[in-house]
């Protein structure tokens, strides 16, 4: 199955590369743009009897070492 | 006392942290392969900076599972000293060794130059040899040296003083321009609440010689050799 894992930094942790991205856009025009967050993208395949048991090993995955959970939190699609 | 000074994959002030040891202040010293176990006769482990694993994925993420962190740990909480210098400082708080986190320099840049710490606490085995208050010159060199923690654990970091460096100006104030990276309350390094792991963003390997323009990284390490001396071998416990 494939799962695919967002990760982004808590509400409150700065985001010097959103900010960042925010001030560009902002200069290339597009002014009504605002809270910019960059975060990660992680595709992986797994090979998992059933949907649920997939969803498992794919928290655990995450707790241990896909996202840190004193700056990120993570969701993951799996399809 | 020994020391041991760790190498992982990628990183680079193993040597710098060795060679200051051996050379610049006569102690007998050991690298430890990521992949060993951790010798039993050490007395002070060392995680260097530098980029282990490349910093993929987040700085010090893959190394804390490196086979030898397994021993790190049982050693820290049977009161072993641990310091850990910069991608080290990285790798102790993904193993939650130590509270916190360190992300991306609150400027994107990376930063190289020399800061002023303040010596904020001395009763640990990391700042004993310190004046409370103290002012160290140390160079950083790092990119993602900023230190976050939720508002609960900054708490209970500043009721157990277990913030041991702040990044100060030359006379010893926590300004926002002294704040190298953007770290909260200018954090450059903390201890455990057991007070026998301690990681900092500095590199005090390389403050320890006058041709290096500071040798005042040699507080940390004479405070660890103190601190030995007057504990006994192994035997300091908070």
């Amino acid at each position: 199955m494939r799962v695919k894992i967002f990760v982004r930094f808590k509400e409150g942790v700065l985001d010097p590369q959103g900010k960042a991205v925010e001030r560009s856009l902002h200069a290339l025009g597009y002014e009504e743009v605002g809270d910019v967050r960059v975060g990660k993208y992680i595709e992986l395949e797994v090979a998992a009897p059933s949907r649920q048991a997939a969803e498992k090993r794919a928290r655990e995955m995450c707790d241990k070492l896909l996202a840190n959970p004193v700056i990120e939190d993570y969701r993951f699609e799996i399809e | 006392m020994r020391w041991g000074v760790i190498v992982f994959p990628g990183s680079c002030d193993d040597q710098d942290v060795y060679d200051c040891l051996k050379h610049v202040l006569k102690q007998p010293v050991e690298f430890l392969w990521h992949k060993d176990r951790l010798s039993r006769d050490i007395d002070c482990v060392v995680l260097p900076g530098g980029f282990s694993y490349g910093d993929y994925l987040r700085c010090g993420a893959m190394a804390r599972f490196s086979p030898i962190m397994r021993g790190v740990v049982d050693f820290a909480r049977r009161g072993g000293l641990v310091l850990g210098i910069c991608n080290g400082f990285q790798i102790l708080c993904e193993a939650g060794l130590l509270p916190g986190a360190l992300t991306r320099n609150a400027s994107l840049q990376f930063v190289c130059r020399q800061v002023h710490l303040r010596v904020e606490e001395i009763d640990t085995p990391f700042t004993c040899a310190a004046k409370k208050g103290q002012l160290l010159k140390l160079p950083v060199k790092h990119g993602e040296g900023c230190y976050y923690a939720d508002p609960a654990t900054l708490e209970r970091l500043q009721k157990n003083r277990q913030i041991l460096v702040r990044y100060v100006d030359g006379k010893g104030r926590p300004t926002a321009a002294a704040n190298p990276n953007g770290s909260l309350e200018n954090v450059a390094g903390v201890c455990n609440e057991t007070r026998n792991v301690f990681g900092l963003m500095p590199h005090p390997e390389d403050a320890c010689e006058k041709l290096l323009g500071s040798e005042d990284g040699a507080k940390i390490f004479s405070s660890i050799v103190a601190a030995c001396g007057t504990r006994g071998k192994r035997a300091w416990v908070a």
